[in-house]
């Protein structure tokens, strides 16, 4: 079989593979949807994160083992991967094959040829590398893989299923979904200006695969110095690495065109060094690394130094449960939206602002969207992160039973009644849904109970008996006065025990019987309508800001009930209550 | 400009006659679609404020007609969920006096919350799958269960253990997706104006079988069987909870079920309605199954060691006319099995 052929079933394999393991990235019961599919085998193949990883956390976090077999196989055969396994890289090689469609061999050779910015991701690299070492990882911003994963898990995959609801039971939500699909559109569409955009002058991870291949023994390269110079070799070559002449091994994509293409046989895969020359890279700039590697030094203290991550911290950025501290989490985060996607709730959404420059596209959860708070059994963040920014928890560590009832259970922060706009606080409305639903055993959230005399309430006895009563001057009513919440006061008498009203029929009001009074009011005397307010109180000393309360709380706008980051267990700073 | 054939015009800029009719044939019809097309569309009014459109009045009444005219009750006290239920059912006549051969049957489940049965938040799964069994072996044509519930409802049906009861049983489980939801307005209701109500699942529906545990509930007092129709609604239903009896009261009106199996063998009686721990339960030990769903409730309440005066949509749903708060009045039948 032609090795290009190879390289084709190749191609569509990871990219079928790479597609199948997002669907099953989706959560149900059924046996295509999460249940111990390998949904990050692709990202845990990454070698630039386990590089970037291991220069910003110190260690080489275990899934991340399986990039070792495509460093080992790159720096033996060269860039492999880009040509036969990157998904984003078949993609790219897909729509440049679009745009090239009807060009004529020579308009093919222009645009293969070999363009001085190709270096550019070679000084990304660098740069990405260098603010790995700070602390700062954002190699997921443009590596191929999370980009990719990103890209299909909040928009493609959402917007696709949005009629069909094969994934997903209602349409899924992802803040800045669209800046994150017109990133991916502008790569494809690149393409078609330039075949392979950016994997010639974008891709980290290409830069990376094309410095390990230097010293790799098999490459490809002419066979003898003298061909005929037909050029056809670069009118098919991926990676514009100039087969014809000087081949530069480090932009080798291995696509093998040329091979195939040669009308003579000329050009082969071997340990032959090329008859017509080689160069292991592109043309570096001393100046070029030296500013790629000082920029990147200086770019992530530079974004710490508005102390997002420490003092100045945004108090509305909850973290998904287990997510390390801020500083820790930054230095693991790849943003590949796989815990996004996860999350049975939809409420983890990927960050915009909310973390700082630093942290765009970071896991956040919003309590306003999504299904429910974050559910006090659920796991699947940390189960699916796979650089373990957020921990994988077992159940009881995020409940704190067990061996962990020492370290009680997990707290994303702290949820606080906003007084100014709760129902029972300032409408005169009793409500409580908060408390009903806080999941929390005792409940962290409790209530006391008021009783408040309601708007145009006073009203003057007519006739009483001890049971009803006639009453005048009561101003219009909106309240049900006959659902349970609503009393009688005989004013000034406040001391005295009210009476719970049961019947309201225009100016006649019937009492519930016990507790009565001594004797009935007089004619002529006032009463006052009261209402029962349960006032919810947070006891944040058993709050895990899971957030329930937030996405129940009637006040749909701006909640009056809100989890921010107060008392949040992943961080020592934010401890509210000891 | 392209051949002089392509544009119409001759070469010396003039129109031959065949040519002209083409085209003035060819814009009196573009004339007459678009016409058409403004006519046919054409809206004199403009929008309407909150245009309600179709709205449904109510989702059904599922209740059986017996002979006294009277409602039924059974009170079975025990440990085994699936025999007290039987034994119940036998009580009152056999499941065929409520579900004939060819029915369909829709099981009203309290699902709300993702916890595990054990902690009695939600209907337990082996009665659920009990009353599913024996309305199948009834002749059934279908037995389907359903809830809207708090937690997203994959969770919430995996983890009550309720989806695999389904399917253990037979029964269809049916996950309350965006379509299923149509607005409904209740006649004469207050709160029940133009909302989203789950019609969806009730597509085909003969009987309807109300199925909830007896727990704590601080804002309504208990919730039971009538507060577990709350899971019928979709929108952002916690605004009804100003008025808690008024809504519970409606929904009352909702539906009218064929046989409501309320479980008080395991009652919530602190921290409801989400409980979480074991000891928010206490062992009543006891099983209500009734045609009446406020009897049920009244019932219940003596389980919860609550007064009717605490939760006072019991006797707002009695005057509504939804059933009786004096469960008595149904000579309830009393079987012990021995816990």
């Amino acid at each position: 079989m032609p090795i290009v052929t190879v390289r084709r079933i190749s191609q569509v394999f990871f990219l079928i593979l790479f597609f199948w393991l997002c669907l099953v990235a989706s959560v149900g019961d059924r046996w295509w949807q999460l249940r111990g599919w390998p949904v990050n085998w692709l990202l845990d193949l990454d070698p630039l994160t386990a590089l970037a990883t291991m220069l910003s956390t110190g260690t080489l976090y275990a899934p991340l083992l399986w990039s070792l077999a495509a460093l080992v196989l790159t720096a033996a055969l060269g860039r492999f991967f880009c040509g036969f396994a990157c998904p984003l890289g078949a993609l790219n090689q897909f729509f440049g094959w679009l745009g090239q469609y009807s060009s004529k061999p020579l308009g093919r050779v222009r645009a293969n040829r070999p363009r001085p910015a190709r270096v550019i991701k070679y000084y990304l690299l660098l740069f990405l590398l260098a603010c790995a070492l700070t602390g700062t990882l954002a190699t997921g911003l443009l590596d191929p893989l999370p980009l990719l994963h990103r890209s299909i898990n909040l928009t493609l995959a959402p917007i696709l299923d949005s009629g069909s609801l094969i994934l997903s039971f209602k349409p899924r939500h992802y803040g800045s979904a669209w800046l994150i699909g017109a990133v991916l559109l502008a790569i494809l569409g690149l393409n078609l200006v330039i075949p392979r955009f950016f994997c010639r002058f974008a891709c980290p991870l290409g830069a990376l695969f094309g410095l390990l291949s230097r010293f790799a023994p098999w490459r490809i390269g002419k066979a003898a110095d003298h061909c005929g110079e037909c050029t056809v070799c670069e009118a098919y070559c991926e990676g514009a690495c100039s087969p014809s002449g000087t081949v530069v091994t480090g932009e080798c994509l291995m696509c093998c065109n040329c091979l195939e293409r040669c009308p003579h046989g000329r050009i082969r895969f071997d340990a032959k060094p090329s008859a017509g020359g080689e160069a292991p890279l592109p043309d570096l700039s001393r100046r070029g690394v030296v500013m790629g590697a000082a920029a990147g030094l200086f770019t992530g203290p530079a974004l710490r130094l508005g102390g997002l991550t420490g003092p100045n911290n945004n108090p509305n950025l909850i973290r998904p449960p287990g997510a390390l501290d801020e500083e820790r989490f930054l230095a693991r985060c790849i943003r590949c939206g796989q815990c996004m996607r996860a999350c049975p709730s939809n409420i983890i959404q990927p960050a915009l602002a909310e973390a700082g420059l630093e942290g765009l596209w970071t896991p956040a959860i919003n309590y306003r969207l999504g299904d429910s708070g974050c559910q006090v059994n659920c796991i699947a963040c940390g189960q699916v992160c796979p650089t373990a920014a957020i921990r994988p928890l077992t159940v009881d560590e995020k409940r704190g039973r067990a061996d962990f009832a020492a370290a009680g259970p997990i707290r994303l922060g702290s949820a606080l009644v906003d007084r100014s706009r709760c129902l029972p606080w300032v409408l005169d409305r009793p409500c409580i849904v908060c408390q009903e639903l806080c999941p929390v055993s005792p409940k962290a959230i409790f209530t006391r109970t008021v009783f408040e005399a309601i708007r145009d309430g006073r009203a003057k006895i007519m006739t009483a008996s001890q049971d009803s009563l006639e009453v005048a001057g009561l101003g219009p009513v909106n309240a049900p006065l006959a659902g349970g919440d609503y009393y009688l006061r005989r004013s000034g008498r406040q001391q005295e025990a009210l009476r719970r009203i049961s019947v309201f029929e225009g100016n006649r009001i019937g009492l519930v019987k016990a507790p009565g009074w001594s004797a009935p009011p007089e004619p002529g005397e006032a009463v006052d309508i009261v209402v029962r307010l349960q006032r919810p109180y947070v006891d944040a000393s058993r709050c895990i800001g899971c957030g329930m309360c937030e996405h129940e709380c009637p006040v749909a706008g701006l909640r009056a009930i809100r989890v921010n980051s107060e008392n949040e267990s992943r961080s020592r700073r934010g401890r509210l209550i000891i | 400009m392209n051949k002089p054939s392509d544009t119409g015009h001759r070469a010396e800029g003039a129109l031959t006659r065949r040519d002209f009719i083409k085209r003035a044939a060819a814009a009196s019809a573009l004339t007459l679609s678009a016409g058409a097309l403004y006519a046919g569309l054409y809206d004199g009014r403009g929008p309407q404020p909150g245009d309600l459109g179709k709205v449904l009045t109510g989702l059904g009444d599922f209740s059986v007609q017996t002979a006294s005219g009277q409602g039924r009750m059974a009170i079975v006290r025990g440990a085994d969920r699936a025999a007290m239920l039987e034994r119940a059912v036998t009580a009152l006549g056999g499941i065929e006096a409520f579900i004939q051969k060819g029915d369909r049957v829709l099981i009203k489940v309290n699902a709300a919350f993702a916890t595990p049965p054990s902690l009695g938040a939600t209907t337990n799964p082996e009665l659920f799958a009990a009353m599913a069994r024996l309305c199948l072996a009834a002749g059934a044509a279908s037995v389907t269960v359903t809830d809207n519930p708090i937690n997203n409802p994959e969770s919430c049906f995996a983890l009550t253990g309720i989806a695999e009861a389904a399917s253990l049983a037979g029964a269809g489980l049916i996950i309350p997706g965006e379509g299923m939801f149509s607005p409904l307005t209740l006649p004469g209701g207050k709160l029940l104006v133009d909302w989203p109500v789950m019609a969806g699942a009730f597509k085909g529906v003969t009987k309807l079988i109300a199925m909830a545990p007896v727990k704590d509930h601080a804002r309504a007092g208990a919730s039971m069987i009538l507060k577990n129709f709350y899971g019928l609604l979709g929108g952002r239903r916690n605004v009804f909870h100003q008025k808690i009896a008024g809504i519970i009261t409606e929904l009352s009106l909702l539906a009218k079920p064929t046989l409501c199996v309320l479980d008080g063998t395991r009652v919530m009686l602190t921290n409801g309605p989400t409980g979480g721990s074991l000891s928010d339960l206490k062992a009543a030990d006891t099983l209500i199954v009734s045609t009446d769903p406020v009897a049920a409730d009244a019932a219940g309440l003596e389980l919860l060691e609550r007064t009717i005066s605490e939760v006072p949509y019991i006797r707002m749903a009695e005057a509504a006319g939804a059933g009786h708060a004096d469960y008595t009045r149904l000579n309830p039948v009393r079987i012990n099995l021995g816990a």
